[in-house]
């Protein structure tokens, strides 16, 4: 009764899955498409390991059933880089030794690249705030806000 | 903390909506955001028979200037209401508390709407709707029902929708341009749950305070307008021996909550300090002074 089939876009590709209307997108994105890299955390929406960007925006995909993106633009981790050629988010991350254990990078990366599109970032106080939905437990949050802080600046102001 | 099953449907009208709630004979849930729903769906503290997603549903995510009044349709986003002209403009001390609420990921999700339809105690959106005596739009097969803020807000997670209605707006009426303002809001990090929060709207006339507003949150089960406090700073210059009087007034008035973030007493101190910093800013913003706004 409660199967549905979707079409959607991630990182560019189309995909179509019939599937149950209760399956979160964090589950629908590893086990229907493979994309182990949004990783799962707390499940209810407090530490942002699973943060994606649902129509360019960053949302928690364990608070966003996979029906509701229907038609919709997924990015994922995945989408950011390559081992051998990284994404600029996850460069500074490299070099700024902004993960340890890497359990909450990708969502980190996810979160960063919306805030890089969309928010000021232009004081530390900004950053910190910006960054406080997402937990890192080996609470190595200085060397992330290092990386934010000169991909604010290369940025620039926003309009 | 998966959720249990159930079936979903995106109507693409208010009508269809409603229909579906009706047929779902109170087994159904409305989603906007889901910021607050889908916890409870993962937890299953919540098991709908059906999820009715309104985010399809043309023309719920404006917000619009009708006349005096501020409409906030259902699917307007924290981020949108945190930052739309018409806000800061008109409801100055909605834009300033909007600034408190949660994280920017969640920002990019929750709705105004669907944080009052929740109806959290401690949540900015419930107490802001209460305080400013919003009137809460509902919608049904029976048509639609305007419900008073005051008579909305009825216990902690509780208000008094029928259950076969759902939101569609929140309407507010702008603040009056020459009413000051303040919001003092403390919570242990910024964006979590507030321990106490105090707002004010109130106009500077000939020396005196007038037309005052007090509300509060976090210190009761449901989000509150106090008008014992609004009766005190009435017609005062809001002094010193005024503000001892308000703080030492909330302390005999106010049961809130001791729980596992902070003791009733705590609070209770915390709301008079809270109460001081909010009234003094609101007087100098009513004043002219020039606050940081």
């Amino acid at each position: 009764m409660s199967d549905k089939t979707i079409s959607l876009n991630v990182n560019g590709l189309s995909y179509t899955r019939t599937i149950e209307a209760r399956m979160l997108l964090s589950d629908f994105l590893r086990q229907e498409l493979g994309l182990t890299g949004t990783h799962v955390g707390c499940e209810h929406g407090v530490c942002g390991a699973c943060t994606i960007l649902l129509d360019g925006r960053s949302a928690r995909s364990c608070l966003t059933l996979a029906v509701q993106a229907e038609d919709c633009e997924i990015e994922t981790i995945e989408g950011q880089g390559e081992i051998d050629r990284l994404g600029r988010v996850q460069e500074a991350f490299r070099q700024h030794h902004g993960l340890q254990c890497g359990f909450c990078t990708p969502g980190f990366i996810m979160a960063i690249t919306d805030l890089l599109r969309h928010h000021p970032l232009e004081t530390d106080e900004q950053i910190r705030e910006a960054l406080s939905g997402n937990i890192c437990r080996c609470t190595g949050y200085e060397h992330i806000v290092n990386a934010v802080r000169e991909l604010a600046s290369e940025r620039g102001p926003i309009a | 903390m998966k959720p249990a099953q159930f079936d979903y449907a995106a109507p693409k009208t208010i009508e269809e909506a409603a229909a579906l709630l009706a047929a779902s004979n109170g087994d159904g849930k409305i989603i906007a955001g889901g910021q607050s729903l889908m916890p409870m769906i993962n937890f299953r503290l919540v098991k709908p028979a059906i999820l009715i997603d309104i985010n399809r549903i043309e023309g719920l995510d404006r917000i619009e200037l009708e006349g005096n009044r501020v409409r906030i349709g259902a699917t307007v986003r924290h981020c949108r209401t945190a930052t739309d002209p018409l806000i800061s403009e008109h409801l100055p001390v909605v834009h300033e508390a909007m600034h408190h609420v949660a994280h920017m990921t969640v920002r990019n999700r929750g709705t105004f709407c669907g944080s009052v339809a929740h109806a959290d105690p401690a949540a900015e959106m419930p107490m802001m709707t209460r305080f400013l005596d919003g009137t809460i739009v509902a919608f049904s097969v029976r048509g639609e029902r305007r419900i008073p803020a005051a008579e909305f807000f009825v216990g902690s997670l509780v208000n008094s929708l029928e259950p076969d209605e759902l939101v569609t707006a929140v309407e507010i009426d702008a603040i009056p341009p020459d009413a000051g303002w303040g919001f003092e809001e403390f919570a242990k990090r910024h964006g979590d749950f507030a321990l106490a929060c105090f707002a004010t709207t109130l106009r500077a006339v000939g020396g005196r305070a007038k037309d005052v507003r007090v509300g509060m949150m976090g210190v009761g089960e449901t989000p509150m307008r106090l008008r014992e406090i609004e009766d005190i700073v009435d017609g005062t210059d809001v002094s010193d021996m005024m503000l001892d009087e308000v703080a030492k007034r909330l302390t005999d008035i106010l049961t809130p909550n001791t729980d596992i973030h902070a003791s009733a007493d705590y609070r209770r101190h915390l709301s008079g300090v809270l109460a001081r910093r909010a009234l003094r800013a609101a007087w100098g913003r009513a004043n002219g002074k020039g606050l940081d706004a």
